[in-house]
């Protein structure tokens, strides 16, 4: 059962592995470089709340 | 003298942006914080016994406990203010500057994913001493665990961050479970903490035993300030995070010593200072098959929750070197349909398999903890440099933590003492991580600070600090 448990795990490691691969290269061939990288430090604090001090 | 300034920015985050999804609350917070830190009560605190006995292990328990108090309190003002991926790297990117904070987010990485690492190898080995069979090796189970939860993360971390609650909450319970299990109101029947702990063996290498201890004490509660990593994805930053990472403290506290109490009343310390399984031998001796099982899964819900913290954290401290261009820009890209991180996850998905297969458990924890200390070390400095540059009253602080600067002091001097102990059993190690650090300080400073955009860097709206 061990064994088999083992070579399961090999198996799931190489599968989603491999599917992260793809998702990784239609992401980068689908969407520009601009918009993949243009989230910027501090933007979701100022959407929703207004600072008051 | 109060300040009051008004910002009301708008931002364009479904249209032409993409940035991290703000979905969690105090609850993820706290899976994230004790998630990474509760493998530490299964393997790891026990080797303190090994370095000074059963009563060092016992003291370090509490005094490392004053450590990483201070470090959660500290931690909760600065974050509930820098309320940013990168966490630490974030606040001393604003606080301290940009070489500081190169440095923060590289010991933030190495941490977390040494911590990954060793989390990995401990899973591995777990199930390999279960089994017993022959020819079975750790390396198919290492790669599972590695690339299925980089694959969670991956995915967004709203689940991610549900998966490690409810099975952190699984560990946690475990050993609330065998604690209960064993009559701890009644020395004698099952525990013997009187026989197993005496005046003559409780300190059996003196004070300078306990001083060693400190450097696997560390492990009660290494992790707990990767809380504020998830600063940028909590829904509202200056309630949740100080919430999270307190309640996470409170339960580390109380784990640790029910872990303590129970292990060393059944187990004798030259025995509990060398096992790798103290709650899973705790199990055993109690001599139900139930609880020996109950903490055999324990023990592996434990690692993988740690490890999906680690992963978490670790992508995020090195999407935001990227977003800042400390590294280049490349890894800050979001995926636009999970919005994660999903090229920092990614990349530090290899390295982590590498680490894994060629490095061993005590090597790779080594480093995860030195680069825990350094960062601590920085955080006692930080807070300093944070009060007086921006004063109580003069920004807004979703937390405000009392008696400063005592947390401060105590946290400096404490790591002090930390890193004297790991120099007593780790010294060449020490001396390799601080010329490590040094050098790539030189490679920052001189070739790669050319490529920041540096007024891009400092988003806070904040006033100007005191001084300047």
């Amino acid at each position: 059962m061990w064994i088999g448990l083992s070579y399961a795990c090999w198996g799931i490691s190489v599968v989603l592995a491999l599917w992260m691969l793809y998702d990784w290269f239609k992401v980068d061939t689908t969407y520009s470089e601009a918009m993949l990288t243009s989230s910027r430090e501090g933007e979701l604090e100022a959407v929703s709340e207004k600072h008051r001090i | 003298m109060t300040a009051a300034v008004e910002t009301a920015q708008t931002t364009t985050i479904h249209g032409d942006r993409v940035s991290l999804l703000r979905v969690l609350g105090p609850a993820h917070v706290w899976a994230l914080g004790v998630g990474i830190v509760l493998v530490g009560e299964f393997t790891g605190w026990n080797f303190s016994a090994d370095k000074g006995g059963a009563l060092a292990a016992l003291i370090v328990c509490w005094i490392v406990g004053l450590l990483y108090t201070s470090v959660a309190m500290i931690d909760s003002e600065v974050t509930s203010t820098v309320a940013a991926a990168g966490g630490q790297y974030a606040q001393a990117k604003h606080i301290v500057g940009p070489l500081m904070a190169f440095n923060v987010a590289l010991f933030l990485v190495f941490a977390y994913t040494m911590l990954e690492v060793s989390d990995a190898i401990l899973l591995g080995d777990t199930i390999v001493a279960k089994a017993g069979v022959e020819g079975l090796t750790h390396n198919s189970f290492i790669a599972a665990t590695i690339v299925v939860l980089a694959w969670l993360n991956y995915r967004g971390v709203l689940m991610t961050l549900n998966v490690n609650f409810v099975i952190t909450a699984i560990a946690y319970v475990s050993i609330v479970i065998l604690f209960f299990s064993v009559s701890p109101w009644t020395q004698g029947a099952v525990l013997k903490l009187n026989e197993l702990v005496t005046p003559g063996n409780a300190l059996p290498y003196g004070w300078i035993g306990v001083i060693a201890a400190f450097q696997f004490g560390i492990w009660y509660y290494l992790g707990i300030e990767g809380t504020t990593q998830a600063a940028e994805e909590v829904r509202s930053p200056a309630r949740s995070l100080p919430y999270g990472t307190m309640a996470g403290m409170i339960t580390l506290l109380i784990a640790a010593a029910m872990t303590w109490y129970v292990c060393a009343s059944l187990m004798p310390w030259e025995y509990l200072g060398i096992t790798y399984y103290p709650l899973w031998d705790a199990g055993k001796l109690t001599g139900s098959p139930l609880l020996e099982n109950l903490l055999f899964i324990a023990t592996l819900l434990a690692a993988l929750a740690s490890a999906n913290g680690c992963i978490n954290d670790a992508a995020r401290a090195w999407f935001s070197l990227g977003r800042d261009r400390y590294l280049p820009s490349w890894f800050s890209a979001v995926h636009p349909k999970y919005r994660t991180p999903y090229r920092s996850i990614l990349f530090l998905l290899p390295i982590a398999l590498a680490f894994a297969f060629i490095a061993d458990l005590n090597q790779a924890i080594t480093f995860s903890i030195l680069s825990g200390v350094l960062q601590y070390t920085f955080m006692s400095i930080n807070i300093m440099m944070f009060r007086k540059k921006w004063p109580l009253g003069s920004i807004r602080r979703g937390y405000t933590h009392p008696f400063h600067p005592l947390p401060a002091i105590v946290l400096f001097c404490l790591c002090m003492v930390t890193f004297f102990a790991i120099f007593l059993g780790f010294g060449s190690q020490l001396i390799a991580m601080t010329v490590f650090y040094f050098l790539i300080s030189l490679w920052f400073h001189f070739y790669r600070y050319k490529f920041v955009r540096r007024g891009d860097q400092f988003s806070m709206p904040w006033p100007k600090p005191q001084g300047y």
